[in-house]
């Protein structure tokens, strides 16, 4: 992956309006986080290939940015992102990893399920 | 050792810390291995460093990863069984259960490692494990082939005790090495060693002894 360009994310996001799009959606402290520091608090949740479509659709902030979808009936957000990749068929692939390179947060859109 | 065994774990990788010397050793003196993987480890939070894997790429890149570590160890046979990684707790257990059961009846091994269900931290690992102890348990008594099962959970030593399988797997940290970089995404030298080299002597001390402990199924008594 690389750090996030957000001139590019911006063109995806504005290129996919409108459009039936799948999504994954993740945060995670891993499943180890209370295992290894009892003080932590283990937390994750994700969902897979539920199909959206935004009207609006932004990437805000410095690195590590923040990303905004407006549904016709609610939104997506994430924050924390900091690497990007357009690994295939025009996915958007955005992930946040932390100072020990571990996946926090990731936030993927396709026109294909994942 | 036992002529055939017959390894249930969730997650690649899972083999390379707990169990890789010991099976290292047993192949050599003619075992036969087959390693049931249950998942990609799909969900793994590390890419590498920098990431060169990403959520999409991570099973593929993972598979490959497994393969490599599998060669590393010698092991003969390895199956992928296809469920998702974090999920495993959330299949229907009948459908696990049975695909181990296919596997025993197949293969017949003498020994079954997995993992201990409720002293191994992560959920698949418990469900792994319940599912291996579920199918054997359900075999006639005197038909069960030997399970030993790996925990780690911070409580694990004092309900079940110390382990009773405690062996000496210096003479394989080759294997076991090569077995756990071969799982280069997950695990970065600075991680698995510290910033600097490790010492022979630190390397035997952190990865030279494996231990189990071989499960008592209810209606067996010693």
């Amino acid at each position: 992956m690389q750090p996030i360009d957000p001139k590019e994310v911006q063109r995806y996001l504005d290129d996919h309006r409108e459009r039936d799009l799948y999504i994954h959606l993740e945060m995670t402290t891993g499943a180890y986080a209370a295992h290894l520091d009892q003080s932590r608090h283990p937390a994750a949740t994700f969902l897979t290939n539920a199909v959206i479509r935004y009207s609006r659709g932004s990437i805000s902030g410095k690195t590590p940015y923040r990303i905004g979808l407006k549904t016709a009936q609610g939104w997506v957000y994430s924050e924390g992102l900091t690497h990007w990749d357009e690994a295939r068929r025009g996915d958007l692939i955005l992930a946040g990893h932390d100072a020990a390179g571990k996946l926090v947060v990731s936030l993927q859109l396709s026109p294909n399920p994942f | 050792m036992d002529k055939r065994i017959l390894v249930v774990l969730p997650h690649p990788d899972d083999e390379a810390f707990g169990v890789s010397g010991t099976l290292a050793m047993a192949i050599e003196e003619g075992t036969q291995v087959t390693y049931a993987c249950l998942t990609l480890g799909e969900m793994g939070r590390n890419m590498g460093i920098p990431p060169f894997a990403n959520r999409v790429t991570l099973p593929q890149i993972r598979r490959i990863e497994l393969e490599e570590s599998c060669r590393a160890i010698g092991i003969q046979d390895l199956r992928m069984l296809g469920f998702h990684d974090k999920m495993v707790e959330f299949e229907d257990p009948a459908v696990v259960q049975a695909a181990v059961t296919a596997l025993v009846e197949e293969l017949r091994p003498e020994l079954v490692i997995t993992f201990y269900p409720g002293f191994s931290v992560h959920p698949d690992h418990d469900a792994t494990g319940a599912a291996v102890i579920g199918a054997i348990a359900r075999m006639p008594a005197g038909k069960r082939p030997t399970v030993h099962a790996m925990a780690f959970s911070s409580n694990c030593r004092q309900v079940l005790g110390p382990p009773d399988i405690v062996r000496d797997v210096t003479a394989y940290l080759p294997q076991k090495m090569a077995s756990i970089q071969a799982h280069r995404s997950q695990f970065q030298a600075a991680e698995l060693l510290g910033s600097k080299e490790l010492s022979e002597e630190e390397l035997i001390g952190r990865y030279g002894t494996e231990r189990f402990w071989t499960y008592r199924f209810e209606d067996e008594h010693e």
